[in-house]
């Protein structure tokens, strides 16, 4: 038995798990077109190295973007008909660049593709980074922070515990559960895949007891195994956050601004681990993910293992379409998802959860807020143990300096303070756009900087030249004037030549004229 | 299909409580002190509640038509009924019209519309009235009502009314009003008059503190602990207030008893209760962090007993309360706590 540790705050919101977890994941037929967003993970890359060209055959598995920590791959075989900016379901509502598929029905795998691994006791570490990074396995819990670069951090820091988050604690969302409930034995051969190359001191999977039947399947496939344990820990929002499991599973906290592999402890989601599986195993890319397809705007809630580029409304037309609460439409969960302005969007490696509800299930506009009364019912449900409310002070009046004191940047965004603010306060919205503003000035203030060091150094360059210069001109003026010093010298010198020549000469005729005077 | 998005809400809140709720539960934790006021002291009361709870919505609503805010959603808040209740109760019974009028007006209309409204007060709003008036008013703010059993009690609804609106300002007020326990006691210590002689002389005194006083203040304790139950307040003000107090009194009880009162009595006179529950808990004007709460708490009880004993007024909730409100900002700004994992 793990023994479980408390956290400090939380919420326990309506679940409305049950809607979506009656029936199996479903594969919906293909759609007409497939939208591709080229950038489907977090942190930085330096280059994208497109493989294909419009106009492109590609096969199903094939590699179309590459870069040194991930890859993406055609979910279908088809034809690329374009690379274009189109809408992406992305926070910031911009558009981004998107490769179009056009699928050719056939659905035909790419003939050499990764080699499956299936004994996968022979796997070293470096070749099961390779095979993550090229089979495109990201964190599929919503960050799609690339699965390469947290599985080389571990190796390299050494890992006492892998913790398994099936936690999934957020509202509506039922896709780790269902995949748990129908491919346990896979999840579990993921895990031992990772237990084998991380060799970590202990292996727990954190799940929350509202979910007794991925348990049960999880039990099943464990059978004896008393190498993974299993963590069924009380539902509280967020537990499914990484730092809030690690505290409730191992009691240790994560200190601000580290990540946790620093401590030890290495956190994959449980559709991570599958990918893993589907990688090492059977050599297949990722290029499908569950999604829960949910809310009272869905006539039948269910999940689905939806290919990435799948539209959004090709997804919801296989479940059988919008009810007439359809109102309001959100890309995850309802306390961490984003709303979208349209269902042409399609499905990328982070969406769990398409969310379709009436407005009345959902915030409150912002009409209808009423001035923070400082209660402090924010603080005490604060997982980060912030001060929520003086950082919608400090939000408000744009007081960034004093807003970063207060930690705006460790707000994981959970919402539970919105949840119970009284007055209806959508505080998140405020943190998200202080931190944006700060992170737009701050690169402002780089491009700024940049600009004043180009600058300085223009003017620098200009005054070295400058300098440069007068020191050449002084050096060749020096020259000249040597130049007409020598030369005055030798007029001179030639001068007192010809005088003493002409003094000879006149000495010599004054002699002759002597001689000649006695002759 | 395409669908609206919330400006600014997505954060996506599926259930709660609302303000107004908050607000409503206070004024029912108001109750029980209502009614033992009302047993002990009569109408009184009665027309206090109904003056201050009614200026307070008339001004509220003034203030909220000449702001051009919306007046609905902003009076359904039931933040100045909660003020005017405060107000209402910590006056003096049977207190002229006018006299609420002008506690109510510095409350609603300066101490909370003319810094912002609702949210936007530094002070509490029913103390900076109350403060008004009793700095103001000395004479009308010390003709407290003596519980009715000792005195030709104002007991009937037409005697409070007449006292209420009469314009005279000597309307038959001796033998109907008596000093407060902590004004009689501090009153006759500057005479020599030693403690424990004025306690058993003393006609207000009851079991432990003033006769009827006492059981007002259970009674505020009561609907406070309610508060708590109910999770409108945090146990932090109210715990830090009470044990600081009675720490302060029990220090200056134990060097000499026949000077300084006990702390019992600190506790159950005045509006101790009031203000450890329903005053220095106003959120707003509070100090806001864990630790914060405690010292604002504290410093609001060391004010309470400094006026109290050395200070020129007989009680000191509010001067207290308003001292501490300024520091809050202060406070908050050294007592941030440590975040997840620090």
């Amino acid at each position: 038995m793990v023994k479980l540790h408390s956290i400090k705050g939380g919420v326990h919101p309506p679940f409305h798990k049950k809607m979506s977890t009656q029936t199996p994941i479903k594969t919906p037929a293909l759609p007409d077109t497939f939208v591709i967003p080229v950038r489907q993970m977090s942190g930085d890359v330096d280059e994208f190295k497109v493989l294909i060209q419009v106009g492109d055959f590609v096969y199903k598995g094939q590699a179309m973007i590459a870069c040194d920590r991930c890859t993406l791959h055609a979910p279908t075989s088809g034809t690329i008909t374009a690379i274009e900016d189109r809408p992406v379901p992305h926070p910031s509502g911009m558009g981004s660049r998107c490769i179009i598929l056009q699928p050719d029905r056939k659905d035909q795998w790419h003939k050499t593709l990764y080699t499956p691994y299936p004994d996968y006791k022979n796997l070293s570490i470096d070749a099961l980074l390779m095979r993550v990074r090229e089979a495109g396995v990201v964190g599929l819990g919503g960050a799609v922070f690339p699965t390469k670069i947290k599985l080389g951090a571990a190796a390299q820091a050494g890992l006492e515990t892998l913790l398994i988050n099936a936690a999934e604690c957020e509202p509506y969302i039922s896709s780790d559960d269902r995949l748990l409930q129908e491919q346990a034995a896979e999840v579990i051969v993921g895990i031992r895949i990772l237990q084998h190359v991380l060799q970590p001191q202990q292996c727990v999977i954190g799940i929350e007891d509202n979910k007794p039947e991925a348990i049960a399947a999880l039990q099943r496939a464990l059978g004896t195994d008393a190498n993974i344990q299993i963590a069924v820990i009380p539902t509280i929002y967020p537990s499914g956050d990484e730092k809030q499991l690690i505290k409730i599973v191992t009691g240790k906290k994560i200190p601000p601004n580290t990540y946790s592999v620093a401590s030890g402890v290495l956190v994959q989601n449980i559709g991570t681990v599958h990918s893993i599986y589907d990688a090492v195993i059977k050599g297949r890319p990722l290029i499908s993910r569950v999604v829960t397809v949910t809310g009272n705007g869905i006539t039948t809630p269910q999940n689905f293992r939806a290919l990435i580029g799948t539209p959004f409304s090709h997804l919801i037309k296989a479940a059988g379409g919008y009810t007439d609460k359809a109102q309001r439409l959100i890309m995850g969960g309802p306390m961490m998802g984003f709303q979208m302005p349209s269902d042409h969007v399609s499905v990328v490696k982070a969406t769990n959860c398409i969310l379709v509800t009436s407005k009345d299930q959902l915030a409150y506009s912002t009409e209808l807020a009423m001035p923070c009364i400082r209660c402090g019912k924010c603080a005490e449900v604060c997982p980060v143990d912030l001060l929520p409310q003086q950082l919608y002070w400090y939000s408000k009046s744009e007081n960034i300096e004093r807003a970063e004191q207060h930690h705006l940047f460790n707000c994981i965004e959970c919402g539970c303070c919105s949840y119970v603010c009284p007055s209806h306060i959508p505080l998140v919205q405020y943190y998200r756009h202080t931190k944006s503003t700060i992170r737009e000035q701050r690169q402002q203030q780089a491009n700024a900087e940049q600009a004043r060091k180009r600058h300085d150094f223009r003017a620098f360059r200009k005054q070295r030249e400058k300098e440069e210069r007068a020191a050449m001109r002084a050096a060749h003026k020096r020259k000249v004037q040597q130049r007409t010093a020598s030369n005055t010298d030798k007029k001179a010198a030639i001068q007192a030549a010809m005088a003493r020549a002409k003094a000879k000469k006149a000495a010599l005729a004054a002699q002759q004229t002597q001689a000649s005077n006695k002759e | 299909m395409e669908f609206k998005t919330d400006t600014i809400a997505t954060t996506n809140r599926i259930d709660n409580q609302h303000i107004a709720a908050m607000m409503r539960q206070v004024v029912y934790a108001l109750l029980p002190a209502v009614l033992t006021l009302f047993w002990f002291f009569g109408w009184g009361i009665v027309s206090n509640l109904v003056l201050a709870v009614g200026f307070a919505v008339l001004l509220e609503t003034l203030m909220l038509t000449l702001r051009k805010r919306p007046i609905i959603p902003f009076l359904s808040d039931y933040s100045a009924v909660v003020t005017g209740a405060l107000l209402g109760l910590a006056l003096p019974s049977a207190s002229p019209w006018w006299l609420i009028f002008i506690a109510v007006f510095f409350a609603i209309v300066i101490a909370k519309h003319l810094y912002g409204g609702l949210g936007y007060n530094p002070f509490n709003p029913a103390m900076i009235g109350y403060a008004v008036v009793l700095v103001s008013f000395p004479v009308e703010m010390t003709r407290w009502l003596a519980p009715m059993e000792l005195s030709l009690a104002v007991s009937n609804l037409g005697d409070t009314f007449s006292r209420v609106f009469s314009l005279s300002s000597i309307p038959a007020w001796d033998g109907v009003t008596m000093a407060t326990p902590l004004d009689y006691v501090k009153t006759n210590l500057t005479q020599d008059i030693s403690l424990t002689q004025s306690m058993h002389e003393g006609a207000q005194f009851g079991f432990v503190a003033g006769k009827a006083w006492e059981w007002v203040s259970l009674a505020y304790l009561a609907g406070g602990l309610w508060l708590l139950y109910q999770k409108v307040i945090t146990w932090h003000i109210p715990v830090a207030f009470l044990l600081s107090l009675s720490v302060i009194a029990s220090f200056f009880w134990l060097i000499d008893a026949n000077t300084y009162a006990s702390p019992l009595f600190h506790l159950l006179s005045g509006a101790t209760m009031l203000g450890a529950f329903f005053i220095a808990t106003d959120p707003i004007s509070a100090s806001t962090t864990p630790m914060g709460k405690l010292l604002y708490a504290a410093g609001i009880a060391l004010f309470i007993y400094i006026i109290r004993i050395w200070g020129a007024y007989p009680d000191a909730v509010a001067f207290a309360v308003i001292i501490m409100n300024m520091a809050a900002p202060m406070i908050d700004h050294y007592t941030q706590p440590k975040i997840f994992g620090e």
